[in-house]
């Protein structure tokens, strides 16, 4: 089958062998009231109130968001204003641990009988596209279309992480009941794990696993970035294209990311929220690079020296993978529950831009066929008209056409700063 | 502790800079040189240098008087330079090589922007108007291996005239046809570094090797003029051996910033060219066709461009806005 373009990166999953380590129980934790795609949440405890592990913390009325749960127990010390990654302001609840970590007595496994009680009980689990992405997984379920195929998306196709890959050597049981349960649940007839050739022993344990299964197939896909966004992973395993302007479930298609089904399947046995995620910890100021699960809303810093990092020669700290991952303006900020991969490095290209040489490497490697170098032309002039014929609105920030200029030039960055001059549909 | 570099993605780094590209190019264009150097003797090398040392010197004081950053280190320059010389006959004066690299550096390239923004080939147009200028000592071919006989070198007429002439017409010159293999390694009158077709392919397949020319475009040309010919009841072989089909092809019509981005597009400016030199060789006074025809398909790129766009992944059909 033909596959879109893409670029060959250097995989250097230095971790991949490491099994996740419980991360030391954090003093503080943050959690700030967005940290999934969507509305942000209220926070529904005062400062002074004690918390308990699993309790719900914030919440809203809008359909599109997802409630959030404390991770340890303790003592609200703090709500405040808080400043992401991205630049968005929302509230933060500052939680002082008390050590006992005592559960919120109201976890019980949820009652689902159908599938309406399904996406609520998704819903309140408090679980997001784990992926990085942050996408509300209880609305990604709950599709208006007929589904034929859920596309287990097992590619964790960006250098350094493995924690996708963790989970699937340490949990693979839990994403196979997990498949088996949504798939149930939802009727859905195929299912596709789609893996990345450059994971051969997950390929190895999922195929025996699942031998006896013939709803269940197996999909390598190539070790090309980037594999694991939605519209290349649907072609590349079930060559549908999913249009300008619509949604996968249009296509029949409902993409998870590996390591949510896991969890979904946990929470489903145990009812315990999505408070604690997989990380992991690399990049070349890290002295001992490691899986880890921590609570959401742990300090960076603390994972940091966890890790046995070189703080004063910190140059950048990456949150997520290198090509799409988002760069930690302040080491004190906590990790949130997209939070995949922590990279910290002692080395920043620093390299000029110079002048385009129009060799049409970018247009090359860009798996939607987009002509980046004309973009930035485009863009330049704020020719809106020719940003449109060029289809920028449809680029998806894999970075691959940043990262083979040989002129530096930050043409992913230009295209989503184009995107900013059209005109809203 | 320093403060953190915040940056977007992606924050991976790459090692191709522009520089390596234009190194290997030079890499690419050496076997020719040597070529050059052994046909039309150390010369050739002079001449090159010349080339190369008033493109790079023209750029860097070209560069200071707008005010703008140096840019001689990308090598640019020193590719214009080589690839100029290798389009100019071994005994051109030294002064007119200069002011060959002078209308490449400054007239062509820095005048519409730089590295990347003129519109034309700075080798190509530089030689053009260097031919226009000074149409005899353009067009004063020295003879392989006469480079031994220094002052009294024989000079001659080009394949391409040569295969024009009647035998009466060749016997009174003392010169014959030259036969393919002749052409081939490049035992024949002519530019510098256009003769050898085989150190030019050497150097092309190792820039195709090292993903540096798409093989699209020098594949159109050279396929489409061989057709052509074959056509037209020429001789295909004796067609694309002879002249600068082969250095443009691979060094010229290859050029990043003045030919088209797309590989189908590449394939219509080959296409073009091939059409066009053909035209040229057989029906105008020039015996000569191929800086033509890129200068005239140059002029075409930005709208082989504009039409040979790929199409967008998952993209919907564009309404036409009619005003």
């Amino acid at each position: 089958m033909k596959h879109l373009k893409g670029i060959k990166l250097r995989h250097r999953k230095n971790t991949e062998d490491f099994s996740t380590i419980d991360f030391p129980l954090p003093s503080k934790i943050i959690l700030p009231m967005s940290m999934h795609m969507g509305v942000p949440c209220t926070p529904l405890v005062k400062v002074g109130d004690c918390v308990r592990v699993g309790e719900k913390i914030g919440d809203c009325e809008a359909p599109f968001s997802v409630p959030i749960h404390s991770s340890v127990s303790g003592k609200v010390t703090a709500i405040s204003d808080y400043r992401n990654a991205v630049g968005a302001v929302c509230k933060a609840v500052e939680i002082e641990t008390d050590g006992k970590q005592e559960i919120y007595e109201n976890i019980a496994p949820p009652v689902i009988t159908d599938r309406g009680s399904f996406i609520k009980a998704v819903r309140e689990c408090g679980v997001c596209g784990l992926g990085g992405a942050g996408f509300p997984t209880h609305i990604k379920l709950n599709p208006k279309n007929e589904i034929d195929t859920l596309i287990i998306n097992a590619a964790e196709c960006e250098p350094y992480i493995t924690s996708d890959y963790r989970e699937m050597l340490e949990n693979t049981n839990d994403i196979l009941s997990g498949i088996e349960f949504i798939k149930n649940i939802l009727g859905i007839k195929n299912v596709k794990i789609a893996v990345e050739g450059n994971k051969p022993k997950a390929i190895e344990i999922f195929e025996e696993l699942t031998k006896h299964d013939n709803d269940v197939e197996i999909h390598t896909l190539p070790s090309v970035y980037p594999q694991g966004a939605e519209k290349v992973i649907i072609y590349n395993t079930t060559g549908r294209i999913v249009k300008e302007g619509t949604i996968p479930a249009e296509v029949g298609v409902i993409v998870i990311n590996v390591s949510t089904v896991g969890f979904i399947y946990r929470y489903s046995q145990t009812g315990m929220p999505f408070i604690t995620r997989r990380i992991t910890v690399d990049g070349n100021a890290v002295k001992e690079s490691k899986n880890i699960f921590a609570p959401v809303g742990t300090p960076i810093v603390d994972i940091l020296n966890f890790c046995k990092t070189d703080i004063d020669s910190l140059k950048a700290v990456i949150s997520g993978g290198p090509m799409m991952g988002m760069c930690i303006p302040d080491i004190n900020m906590p990790i949130s529950k997209t939070t995949n991969a922590l990279l910290a490095f002692n080395k920043y290209d620093d390299r000029k831009t110079s002048a385009c040489i129009r060799c049409g490497r970018c247009a090359d490697v860009c798996p939607f066929n987009l002509v980046p170098a004309e973009i930035d032309k485009a863009y330049k002039i704020r020719d809106v008209e020719d940003l449109l014929a060029l289809k920028v609105n449809l680029c998806m920030n894999c970075g691959s056409c940043t990262y083979v200029c040989p002129a530096n030039r930050k043409l992913a960055e230009t295209n989503q700063l184009a995107k900013t001059i059209l005109p809203k549909m | 502790m320093n403060r953190l570099i915040v940056s977007p993605s992606p924050h991976d780094e790459n090692y191709t800079k522009t520089s390596d590209i234009m190194l290997n190019v030079c890499i690419a264009l050496l076997p020719a040189l040597i070529a050059g150097c052994i046909f039309f003797g150390i010369r050739a090398a002079v001449v090159t240098a010349v080339c190369v040392i008033s493109a790079v010197v023209s750029e860097y004081i070209c560069r200071r008087l707008m005010k703008r950053d140096n840019t001689i280190k990308d090598l640019s320059a020193v590719v214009t330079g080589i690839i100029l010389a290798f389009n100019l006959p071994v005994s051109i004066p030294l002064w007119m090589a200069a002011l060959g690299s002078f209308i490449a550096i400054v007239v062509v390239k820095q005048l519409f922007g730089g590295l990347g923004q003129n519109f034309a080939n700075p080798a190509v147009t530089a030689r053009i108007a260097l031919m226009v200028s000074f149409p005899t000592a353009m067009t004063n071919w020295v003879l392989p291996f006469e480079w031994k006989n220094g002052a009294d070198a024989i000079t001659g007429a080009t394949p391409l005239v040569l295969r024009d002439m009647t035998p009466e017409k060749l016997a009174e010159i003392n010169q014959e046809i030259p036969s393919c293999l002749d052409l081939f390694l490049g035992n024949t009158g002519g530019c510098i570094g256009e003769t050898s077709a085989l150190a030019l392919l050497l150097g092309g397949l190792y820039l195709i090797a090292r993903k540096i020319i798409n093989p699209a475009a020098p594949a159109a040309f050279i396929g489409s003029l061989a057709l052509i010919s074959l056509i037209a009841g020429e001789n295909p072989l004796y067609e694309i051996l002879a002249g600068g089909v082969f250095l443009g092809a691979f060094f010229m019509i290859t050029d990043y910033a003045t030919t088209p981005i797309t590989t189908k597009g590449k394939i219509v400016f080959g296409i073009g060219c091939g059409i066009i030199t053909f035209v040229i060789r057989h029906y105008a006074s020039l015996p000569e066709g191929v800086s033509f025809s890129i200068l005239l398909m140059n002029i075409l790129t930005p709208y082989i461009e504009h039409h040979t766009r790929p199409k967008v992944f998952g993209a919907k059909e564009a309404v036409k806005n009619e005003k």
